[in-house]
């Protein structure tokens, strides 16, 4: 069952990568910058995200021991974006192929997959911060885009550019307001289950 | 486990800080038309022999500039916005450094990258535009595809197709020494900087 599970999640995550190397589909989603960003980025997290079924059974557990309450799953994944918001290597992907091989490859592996092993163990605070910041940098990139006057990436067209800001506003717009309602509506089991403070694992 | 938490999160930052660091030549350059500035001002390139034709039709090469410091710029004459910019800049160096220019210290160039269309024919009209001194400013297009390829990647230079059936590029004003290396990446849109520092350069 479990042996079935990791193959199908391995051959899912490998058809993904595969049909975004197919040069249609890479040439289309790498025609601007909001496709680049918005959808090409996304899905590679996506491929990465799949692949945690397909970790042997013993490294998740074993991992947790570095990994308290998922911080340093989503450090990694925190630093690794960073990369990938930069104009410059946004359109360096595009003309140089061992920039192009490095994306298809990090954002995968250090981002998708230490994002789905971490984001369970993650506790609500941690969540939080983790949150948080992604909305925060999504308005701080968004306004960037947007208000620039020229344009950052020598690859891609300026109302392209503002295009994509525009985007990253309002997707930073709705992950608030579905924050909020989860804050105000939602249900926390992590909550409802933390143990008392003196019986916290060490 | 939250102390090795915390270690491994600090390398991870640690090591990600460092990686930041080479990936924009220590933090300076975050976009592309920066790094390419530092890259040459750090490590300057040769320009390669290419082939070009002149707006009066003759034909030239790089290496009949030897000798002499060159102005270059990057244009297609059709060009409706940042082309309007450059040519203003050219005619406008032309001016500021006549004394340097008619002593046959400083060439200014324009190539086309779009040599299709532009004929000598066009690239002339393109310097009569701005008003054409007649001297010391050279248009000229690749003669052959490899040629344009070839500048393009030594220059540095990204052309885009715009939605208007034009193109979108990189503008800027390239400094090529008197050993044919491009040395030095200036801004457009401020020929008298650009003067300041040809002059500089003369001086020393």
């Amino acid at each position: 069952m479990s042996r079935a599970r990791r193959a199908c999640s391995i051959g899912a995550a490998a058809l993904l990568l595969l049909g975004l190397r197919m040069p249609p589909v890479k040439g289309a989603l790498e025609a601007t910058m909001t496709a680049q960003m918005l959808l090409l980025m996304p899905l590679l997290f996506v491929a990465g995200a799949l692949l945690r079924a397909a970790l042997p059974a013993r490294i998740v557990p074993r991992s947790a021991a570095w990994d308290y309450r998922g911080i340093t799953g989503l450090v990694l994944a925190s630093v690794a974006s960073v990369f990938w918001l930069l104009p410059r290597l946004l359109d360096s992907a595009v003309s140089q192929p061992a920039v192009d091989a490095a994306r298809y490859v990090s954002i995968p592996l250090l981002i998708g997959l230490p994002f789905s092993v971490s984001w369970p163990r993650a506790s609500f605070i941690v969540r939080g911060v983790f949150l948080l910041e992604c909305v925060a940098t999504l308005f701080r990139m968004g306004w960037l885009y947007l208000i620039w006057p020229h344009r950052l990436c020598n690859n891609y067209l300026l109302d392209d550019q503002q295009r994509l800001g525009q985007y990253l506003v309002l997707i930073g717009l709705a992950a608030c307001i579905a924050i909020a309602a989860k804050l105000l509506w939602g249900r926390f089991d992590a909550l409802a289950e933390a143990p008392p403070r003196a019986s916290a694992q060490h | 486990m939250p102390l090795r938490t915390l270690l491994a999160s600090l390398a991870l930052v640690l090591a990600g800080g460092a990686a930041l660091g080479a990936a924009t030549d220590g933090f300076r350059a975050f976009t592309t038309e920066t790094a390419r500035r530092i890259a040459v001002r750090d490590h300057p390139v040769a320009v390669p022999a290419v082939a070009l034709q002149s707006q009066s039709g003759a034909r030239l090469r790089f290496a009949d500039f030897r000798g002499q410091w060159l102005l270059v710029d990057f244009i297609y004459t059709r060009c409706p916005t940042v082309c309007l910019a450059l040519g203003g800049d050219f005619a406008q160096l032309q001016r500021l450094l006549a004394g340097p220019i008619a002593t046959g210290r400083v060439r200014l160039l324009s190539i086309s990258f779009d040599p299709a269309h532009d004929s000598p024919a066009q690239l002339a009209a393109y310097q009569q535009r701005f008003g054409d001194l007649g001297q010391g400013w050279l248009a000229a297009r690749p003669l052959s595809a490899d040629a344009l390829l070839q500048l393009k990647r030594t220059f540095g230079i990204t052309v885009i197709p715009d939605p208007y059936g034009g193109y979108t590029h990189n503008t800027a004003i390239h400094v090529v020494d008197p050993r044919g290396r491009l040395v030095e990446i200036l801004d457009s849109g401020d020929a008298q900087r650009a003067a300041e520092d040809l002059r500089r350069r003369l001086g020393s």
